[in-house]
């Protein structure tokens, strides 16, 4: 009996070989970054000249700038706008276009990409008939476009966090006077920034991420990172896109770890602060 | 208060109120919304040879207004059994790939909400890990696992267990794999989200009445997770039916999916009419399952 009730259940048995299923391939990446050889396959002794190269290929270094600073500017706009939706949503009463506004706030969420990315650039070209602008498309566009999506995401998250929090800190204030934005900005937009921060995170690798919706409104100015790395491994396999993974996973695992570790601080320190009222 | 300063008040409340909700509405709108119409639009014109390639609607020639209806570029998609076969294959690629992401969430998202407290943020941050990096470069990954000359080939050739390398690459089965382990994670987290809350005094209820573990899941367990259940798989098959990624880099040439087709129409024959109408033909066929998640979504957002 002891024995039995020791044996790890089905569902632990599941979880370990999902965790597994998910990092293994990962690891395969990371591994074969370090390679000699020009084949993934075949290991032929530790390396890290495909690092080297991958310093050195400017096309690759110019497309990380132009996706960095498209991310940075669509995950702020969208935090904007999806705060903005997700207020709209949970704090105002009904109002005419909610039904919309709220299908428009989720529909994004599970678009399939090809649709959007169509979708969008017929209008960008409809846009460059009738307007005039825009001439060009590049940057901006893919900004436009990847503020939409992301905001939908934000607007999730945003509006789950001003559901959690309690209103009556917000009514207070309005009772003493405070005339309502200034409640958003001074009483609202701090208890939500943990939800605004992870929004924004969200938002930034969603943005980095794309590849169908950014080539479908690109023009031939903007390439960024996820054109330039499609366009590679679809020749195939490459040690130097290994190197690339390698350094990505990095980057999510520190960014990822640190959040970690201040939720867990935020968490430890909320304790500590109920244990000395309680000792009051 | 003075009565006329109080509705000056209202007012000016009245007219903040309908810019702060002009703001989101009227950007989704015009991003989002709007572009749909166009498709529609050019979904009925004729394809011709010029910037951008697609004719106009409505013309006015010789004192005679003409609206040019063409219902030519569905007829087509009817007519080549190309297109019926990929809508066809997307559809069943992604429900078996939903229904094996279902099989392998469930009891991933039940074990991760049953863990004790501090884990679960722990499990939960490793679960999601894995979509925050690169989704092209997760689907490249096995690339290098499954091909001929790839790992699980020369591991069982090394091994002996095969002379000539399994054919994995280019097949529905690697498109199966790749949907899956892209998005494993997005149907976990609604799973787990609705399991955690679960309350387990009512398992406990079930137990001390007398009720099987098995009969407990079927009958408590289940129905409270139903929307944990169809949120995740909405995420997953909406998707995977539109899914160009992994098709093309996994799928090889032969695999018949209608987001490859799509890609293909627009940007290698240039065809905008043909793939507006492929894409029109799409949204119509999955706009079913988009409400069903919406529902859900915004019941969410109620409670």
């Amino acid at each position: 009996m002891m024995l039995l009730s020791r044996r790890p259940s089905f569902t632990t048995v599941m979880l370990i070989l999902g965790l597994l299923f998910l990092y293994l391939p990962m690891v395969v990446l990371v591994v074969y970054s370090f390679n000699a050889s020009r084949l993934v396959t075949v290991w032929a002794g530790f390396s890290t000249q495909w690092y080297g190269e991958l310093f050195r290929d400017r096309q690759i270094l110019a497309a990380v700038w132009t996706s960095l600073k498209i991310a940075f500017f669509s995950a702020s706009m969208a935090v904007c706008l999806g705060t903005v939706a997700a207020f709209v949503m949970t704090r105002y009463g009904h109002f005419r276009g909610k039904t919309v506004l709220s299908s428009m706030v989720t529909a994004p969420l599970v678009m399939p990409e090809v649709i959007t990315g169509l979708s969008l650039l017929l209008l960008f070209v409809q846009m460059a008939q009738l307007i005039g602008w825009p001439a060009d498309r590049g940057v901006a566009t893919i900004w436009i476009a990847h503020t939409t999506f992301c905001s939908a995401y934000v607007a999730v998250v945003v509006a789950a966090r001003l559901r959690e929090i309690d209103r009556s800190i917000e009514e207070a204030a309005m009772d003493l006077g405070s005339p309502p934005v200034k409640t958003f900005f001074l009483v609202t937009l701090p208890v939500i920034s943990p939800a605004l921060a992870a929004g924004w995170l969200l938002a930034f690798t969603l943005s980095l991420d794309d590849l169908v919706i950014a080539s479908f409104v690109s023009g031939p100015g903007a390439n960024t990172l996820p054109m330039v790395v499609f366009s590679s491994v679809r020749m195939g396999v490459s040690p130097k896109i290994n190197a690339l993974a390698t350094l990505i996973i990095l980057a999510v695992s520190l960014v990822t770890f640190l959040a970690w570790y201040l939720m867990r601080r935020g968490e430890a320190k909320r304790r500590a602060q109920l244990k000395q009222v309680d000792s009051i | 208060m003075m009565p006329s300063r109080l509705t000056g008040l209202t007012k000016r409340m009245q007219l903040g109120r309908r810019a702060v909700i002009a703001f989101p509405l009227v950007w989704l709108t015009l991003f989002f919304l709007l572009p749909f119409a166009l498709v529609l639009k050019i979904s009925l014109s004729e394809a011709v040879i010029a910037i951008p390639p697609y004719g106009p609607l409505v013309e006015y020639a010789n004192q005679t207004l003409k609206v040019v209806l063409s219902l030519g570029n569905y007829l087509f998609l009817l007519s080549d059994s190309l297109y019926v076969a990929a809508y066809w294959g997307s559809i069943k690629t992604a429900f078996i790939s939903t229904t094996v992401c279902l099989l392998i969430g469930y009891p991933m998202a039940y074990a991760m909400a049953r863990a004790p407290g501090r884990w679960q943020l722990i499990l939960l941050l490793l679960v999601m890990l894995p979509s925050w990096t690169s989704f092209l470069i997760r689907v490249y990954a096995w690339m290098g696992i499954l091909s001929n000359s790839g790992l699980i080939n020369n591991f069982l050739m090394g091994i002996g267990l095969i002379s000539s390398p399994l054919r994995m690459m280019n097949t529905q089965f690697a498109v199966i794999i790749g949907i899956v382990y892209a998005y494993l994670p997005f149907m976990v987290l609604p799973l787990y989200a609705h399991l955690a809350r679960l309350d387990s005094a009512l398992l406990e209820a079930a137990s001390d009445l007398g009720s099987h573990k098995f009969n407990t899941f079927l009958n408590v367990t289940l129905p409270l997770s139903m929307g944990g259940i169809v949120a995740g798989s909405m995420l997953v098959f909406i998707p995977a039916v539109g899914e160009f990624v992994i098709p093309e880099l996994l799928g090889g040439p032969n695999t018949a999916m209608i987001g490859k087709v799509l890609w293909e129409e627009f940007f290698l024959n240039r065809d905008w009419p043909v793939a507006s109408a492929l894409a029109m033909v799409m949204l119509l066929l999955l706009l079913m399952p988009i409400v069903w998640f919406h529902r859900y979504q915004s019941r969410e957002l109620k409670e």
